[in-house]
């Protein structure tokens, strides 16, 4: 029992002493987070455009009035003509262009229907949908008001709400997405690094024959990553919560456990991998190749699931970043309790016993 | 004189592979005991076999009085190693390397603060104590590795080339350092490549195709062999082999 307390407090000293690692470890997910908090946001705030109003009456007004008061728009330039708004386009000074018909009045009250149409930048296209919706939604709104206004005796109105997330904030994704990219990082790729290191200094070979048991050198070297990953998980949460006022709606304690559960996970990842490879180098381009990506891509944090192509729907079913990603976007978001989420709990858990078999496995046919 | 090592048809097949065919010998109390052979001759199976990393296929072994079947962690408890890298962490400290060892080794934090005087003034490491290991010459660092695979007085130590990429004054240096830790009982196992150490040894064994092709203290071999140095001994068993 000493030895393993030995072991551990020399894989500290390691770390502590390597930079590279320190950076790695600390400066990553405080980097991320704010990078991803700060500069990566669906959200478009002041995008500029550019309006043509032929009309120049009350309700082409009207209209103009509600698109820029709304926050996500300021007008860059009132156009004279459809050239200069396309040159408005070439030179890059506006995303989205709202043309107005002539006579906008006189066709709003007594024709059946009115044209605006809207021109955007489809170079960036998720700019272009959202900038259109807001902009339709804006129109749509105020014919609504108009309609209302004039009476009618039939009318449909919807009403949206956005449950968990009200206010469509891109900081609930990502909060949960980078818990599970950080952890992934930390404690598998680490891990194995950590492991491999001790076979390319042949430091592994002596802790073998020495008498303490196989099993507890690795519980040894795996303990302190264990520990930093619980660390950085209670570190990015608070950045959240209080940089970006990402809640925690449900029971904080199960959401820890669930951490647990997913950091042993990635543990056992990292000892598979150093049991698969000699040399960190390998291990180290495995774990951001086969683990990172794959995390990053396909876990459901960056595209959602459903709308990939099959092949990859089944692939992210392998891999236990997706599902600790539901699950603490449940626990996070939705506040629910273990009996919405013992599922996927119990599939982390299967997988978690799965990858610990075959690490055992493979560590038993290099000793036989 | 006590014999502290006897393997008797000691054989290990991986798969339809047969990496050590059947082999037998004896290593006695305080003997420098040299491993010899080509690479792939079937010596680190041999060694791990005895070091109870490696569960043998059949025959007998047995190493500081326990089996290699079921005793290997006692076994483990009574034997230093050595490996050919040094194996020490160059990111820790002098003290600190020798502090984990020992810890390693089952020494009480008292032992190891009552042995590291002493051990570093034996290596003439008393100043570098408190330096990081990778700031050490080689040479130094070999003897800290050998010194460490003693540190809980072990009665066997097992040294897979002790001395590759190390220049020849200090592979002479560490010989010096073998002998005198042999003349204290430690009995030494070791492998090695440069065949003019395996004069140095008392007896020698040559391991060829998995199987022990001489057996003998060297001035017999060459006797035996007609040869006059053990490198003559070395490429006749070598090409033979093949």
């Amino acid at each position: 029992m000493r030895q393993i307390g030995i072991i551990i407090l020399k894989e500290f000293f390691h770390i502590l002493r390597d930079r590279r690692t320190l950076l790695i470890l600390f400066g990553l997910p405080v980097v991320q987070i704010l990078v991803f908090g700060f500069a990566i946001t669906n959200e478009i705030k002041d995008a500029r455009i550019a309006i043509l109003d032929p009309s120049r009456d009350q309700i082409s007004r009207e209209v103009q009035q509600r698109l820029l008061s709304s926050g996500y728009f300021v007008l860059e330039e009132t156009a004279a003509d459809m050239d200069a708004v396309l040159r408005a386009f070439r030179e890059d000074r506006i995303k989205m262009a709202v043309i107005f018909p002539s006579a906008m009045q006189k066709r709003f009250y007594h024709d059946d229907k009115v044209q605006i149409q809207f021109i955007a930048d489809a170079a960036e296209p998720n700019t272009a949908t959202t900038l259109v919706n807001y902009a339709t939604a804006i129109v749509n709104d105020y014919q609504m008001d108009k309609l209302r206004m004039d009476d009618l005796p039939l009318e449909i109105h919807t009403e949206v709400k956005m449950l968990y997330n009200p206010r469509m904030q891109s900081v609930y994704m990502f909060v949960p997405g980078l818990i599970v990219v950080i952890l992934t990082l930390i404690c598998a790729m680490m891990t194995s690094i950590a492991l491999t290191r001790e076979k390319e200094l042949g430091t592994m070979e002596v802790l073998l024959v020495s008498p303490v048991r196989p099993f507890l050198v690795i519980l040894g070297k795996v303990v302190p990553y264990f520990v930093l990953g619980m660390i950085i998980t209670v570190m990015v949460l608070l950045l959240g919560r209080f940089v970006f006022g990402m809640p925690v709606r449900g029971s904080l304690a199960l959401l820890m456990a669930e951490c647990v559960l997913f950091v042993l996970n990635a543990l056992a990842l990292g000892i598979f991998i150093s049991t698969r490879t000699d040399s960190q180098m390998v291990a180290m381009m495995f774990s951001l190749i086969g683990l990172m990506m794959p995390v990053l891509l396909l876990s459901g944090f960056i595209f959602p699931i459903e709308s990939m192509p099959w092949p990859l729907q089944w692939l992210s079913h392998i891999l236990p970043g997706k599902w600790f990603l539901i699950i603490i976007k449940d626990i996070m978001l939705k506040g629910v309790g273990f009996s919405y989420i013992w599922k996927e709990t119990l599939i982390l858990i299967v997988m978690l016993l799965v990858i610990l078999a075959a690490g055992v496995r493979n560590f038993k046919i290099r000793l036989a | 004189m006590d014999t502290v090592i006897s393997a008797e048809d000691l054989t290990k097949k991986f798969g339809d592979f047969t990496a050590v065919d059947r082999i037998s010998f004896e290593v006695f109390q305080g003997e420098i005991f040299g491993f010899l052979g080509a690479n792939g001759a079937g010596k680190t199976t041999a060694m791990k076999m005895l070091t109870g990393l490696l569960r043998p296929t059949s025959g007998q072994a047995q190493v500081a009085g326990f089996d290699v079947y079921r005793q290997p962690e006692l076994i483990k408890q009574h034997i230093g190693y050595m490996s050919q890298r040094f194996s020490l962490y160059e990111d820790l400290t002098v003290r600190e390397n020798i502090e984990f060892y020992g810890g390693i080794y089952g020494l009480t934090f008292k032992e190891i603060r009552r042995k590291i005087p002493q051990l570093l003034h034996e290596l003439g490491l008393l100043e570098v104590e408190r330096q990081l290991v990778k700031s050490l010459p080689l040479g130094w660092k070999q003897r800290l590795a050998f010194s460490i695979a003693l540190i809980h007085e072990p009665r066997i130590v097992f040294l897979d080339e002790p001395t590759g990429g190390v220049d020849p004054i200090t592979r002479r240096q560490f010989w010096e350092t073998i002998y005198q830790s042999a003349a204290m009982g430690v009995t030494i196992f070791v492998t090695t490549h440069y065949m003019d150490e395996a004069e140095y040894c008392h007896r020698v064994s040559m391991m060829a195709q998995g199987k022990i092709a001489a057996l003998g203290p060297p001035k017999q071999l060459k006797q035996a062999f007609q040869a006059q140095s053990m490198d003559e001994i070395f490429l006749s068993i070598a090409r033979g082999a093949k």
